[in-house]
C-alpha cells in the first residue's frame, strides 16, 4: 500500500487530528491512543482534506515555507501515514 | 515517607472517568473492586463537569467513560457533549447491554468518538455464563449498529482459561464483525479475577498456543484489523511498566469521587486517596500524598533501587507487589530479580493442578451479593 501520486487525499475518518494547548503540538488521536507530531508532519496532514494530490501538497509547502525539492520527504512520510492509517485515498 | 513533591511532574493525558459501579454483568474478572458494593454514592453531573473541566485544562485529552457499566447513567449524553466541547477524545467503555440503536445515534450526535464493545467469548453458551447474563445476541447486533453509525469499532476479548481454547473462534468472529481493532486482554489478576485465579489463569502450555495464533493472525489482518495484544505478566520474567509511571499519566476517578492513581490502588493501604469534592484536580495531581506516593525511584527497595532498568518498569506494579507478598514497596513479584518471584510460580503451580484435574473450582461471580461479603 503506497501514495498514488494522482489521487486525492484525505484525513481519515476514524481518527482526530487536533492541536493540543497543553502540549504545544498537534496530536492524532484514536481509539485509546494518541501519536503527537512534529511541525512539518503536522502541516502535511493539515493539508489532507480530501480534494488535493500529492502534487498539490508539494506545491503548497513549498511555497508556504519557500523551498524546494520536499517531494521526497513529504511522500516518505505520507506512505507511513498511509499505512498507520491515519490517510486514505479512494 | 514515600515519593516527593520536588519531581518534575507531568501533566495527566488519560482520564478514566468510573461514572457508576453499577452493572449488569457479572463477570469473575471483574477490576472494580471486591467491595465495590458499599461505595453507593455516586457523583452529581456537575461534580463530573468540574473534573473533567479541571483535567482538560491540566493537558489530559484521552476520556474514558467507564464502570461499571457508564450507561447506567442517564446523564452519558451530557457528559459526553461536554466532553467533546472541551476537546477530549471520548472513548465509551460499555457491555453494550442496553444500548438502543437510538442512543448510539444520540451519543454520535453529542461527539462520542469510539465505542468498545465487551464480548466475553465466541460462543453464545460461554459469554453469557461468563457475563452471568444473557447478552451474547444483544452485543453482536451493538457491534454491528457501532459501525454502521461509524464509530471505530474495538471489541475487548478478556481472555484468561476458560475461554482461551477459542482463540480462533474469538479472531474469526472480530473479523466477521468488522472490527477496526481487536484487544486481547490477557487477565491481570487484581479485583474479583485475584479471587478466581485459580480457575482463570492459563497453563503456560495454553498461554503460549493462543499466543502463536493471535500473532499469525495479526500478520493476516494487518491494514484491515488493528490488535492490541496484553500481556499476560505472570508469563513474563520482567514486571509491566504499570500505568507508564505512577502519577506521570494515568488518573482514575472513581464512582464516589476518589481520584486513584490506577483504577486498583484503591486496594492500597494508607494512600488517603483524595476526593474530587474536596480538593481540585491539580491539588490532587500535584500535592496530594496518594499521587506523590510512588513517584519517581525514591520509595524504592533492593533489588529495584540499583537495577538498571528501574526507569523501564518502575518496579512493576504497586498492587500486584502488596496482593500477592503483603508489602506494596516491594519489587513486582513478576520479576526474575524479585526473591518473592516464587511467590508467582506457585500461583501458575496452584492453577495448572486445578486444570489438569477434574475437578474445577466455581467460579465467584461479581454481584452485590457476593461484594458484601468482603464489607469489612
Amino acid at each position: 500500500m503506497t501514495i498514488n501520486s494522482d489521487l486525492p487525499i484525505h484525513f481519515s475518518a476514524l481518527h482526530r487530528l487536533q492541536w493540543e494547548e497543553a502540549q504545544q503540538k498537534y496530536v492524532i488521536l484514536y481509539p485509546e491512543g494518541m501519536v503527537e507530531l512534529n511541525q512539518s508532519s503536522a502541516e502535511i496532514l493539515k493539508l489532507c482534506d480530501g480534494s488535493k494530490n500529492l502534487t498539490v501538497i508539494v506545491a503548497e509547502l513549498e511555497a508556504k515555507f519557500a523551498t524546494e525539492g520536499l517531494t521526497n520527504d513529504i511522500l516518505n512520510f505520507l506512505n507511513v501515514a498511509l499505512q498507520n492509517g491515519w490517510i486514505q485515498q479512494s | 515517607m514515600a515519593g516527593s513533591n520536588n519531581l518534575n511532574i507531568t501533566s495527566p493525558r488519560w482520564l478514566l472517568a468510573e461514572l457508576s459501579y453499577k452493572c449488569p454483568l457479572q463477570c469473575p474478572y471483574c477490576s472494580n473492586p471486591l467491595d465495590y458494593a458499599k461505595y453507593t454514592e455516586e457523583l452529581s453531573t456537575d461534580d463530573w463537569k468540574r473534573v473533567l473541566s479541571q483535567a482538560r485544562k491540566m493537558g489530559a485529552v484521552q476520556l474514558g467513560f467507564s464502570g461499571g457499566e457508564p450507561l447506567t447513567r442517564r446523564d452519558l449524553p451530557e457528559l459526553v457533549a461536554f466532553a467533546r466541547e472541551l476537546g477530549y477524545y471520548s472513548n465509551l467503555i460499555t457491555s453494550g447491554y442496553g444500548l438502543t440503536e437510538d442512543k448510539i445515534i444520540e451519543l454520535k450526535q453529542a461527539g462520542l468518538d469510539h465505542i468498545q464493545v465487551s464480548i466475553q467469548a465466541s460462543s453464545q453458551e460461554l459469554n453469557d455464563h461468563l457475563a452471568g447474563t444473557e447478552t451474547f445476541l444483544q452485543k453482536q447486533q451493538v457491534a454491528g449498529l457501532v459501525k454502521k453509525h461509524g464509530y471505530p469499532m474495538v471489541l475487548c476479548v478478556v481472555i484468561h482459561r476458560q475461554n482461551i481454547h477459542q482463540m480462533p473462534q474469538i479472531l474469526a468472529m472480530a473479523e466477521n464483525l468488522g472490527a477496526d481493532y481487536l484487544e486481547l486482554a490477557n487477565t491481570q489478576y487484581y479485583g474479583w479475577a485475584h479471587i478466581n485465579r485459580d480457575a482463570l489463569l492459563p497453563t503456560r502450555e495454553q498461554f503460549l498456543t493462543a499466543e502463536k495464533i493471535a500473532q499469525s493472525f495479526k500478520e493476516t489482518v494487518a491494514g484491515k484489523m488493528k490488535i492490541y495484544y496484553v500481556v499476560p505478566d505472570f508469563y513474563e520474567d520482567r514486571p509491566k511498566a504499570c500505568m507508564n509511571g505512577w502519577g506521570t499519566t494515568f488518573l482514575t476517578i472513581a464512582p464516589d469521587g476518589v481520584a486513584l492513581p490506577c483504577h486498583s490502588a484503591r486496594e492500597l493501604p494508607g494512600l488517603d486517596c483524595p476526593n474530587v469534592k474536596d480538593f481540585s484536580i491539580e491539588q490532587i495531581w500535584n500535592e496530594s500524598k496518594a499521587f506523590n506516593f510512588f513517584r519517581g525511584a525514591g520509595w524504592m527497595q533492593e533489588p529495584c533501587r540499583s537495577c538498571d532498568e528501574k526507569h523501564k518498569d518502575f518496579g512493576g506494579c504497586r498492587c500486584q507487589a502488596y496482593l500477592l507478598t503483603g508489602d506494596m514497596f516491594s519489587t513486582d513479584p513478576v520479576c526474575s530479580k524479585s526473591s518473592q518471584r516464587y511467590r508467582i510460580d506457585a500461583a501458575i503451580g496452584s492453577a495448572r493442578e486445578l486444570a489438569l484435574s477434574a475437578a474445577e473450582k466455581p467460579l465467584v461471580f461479581r454481584n452485590s451479593k457476593n461484594s458484601k461479603q468482603f464489607n469489612i
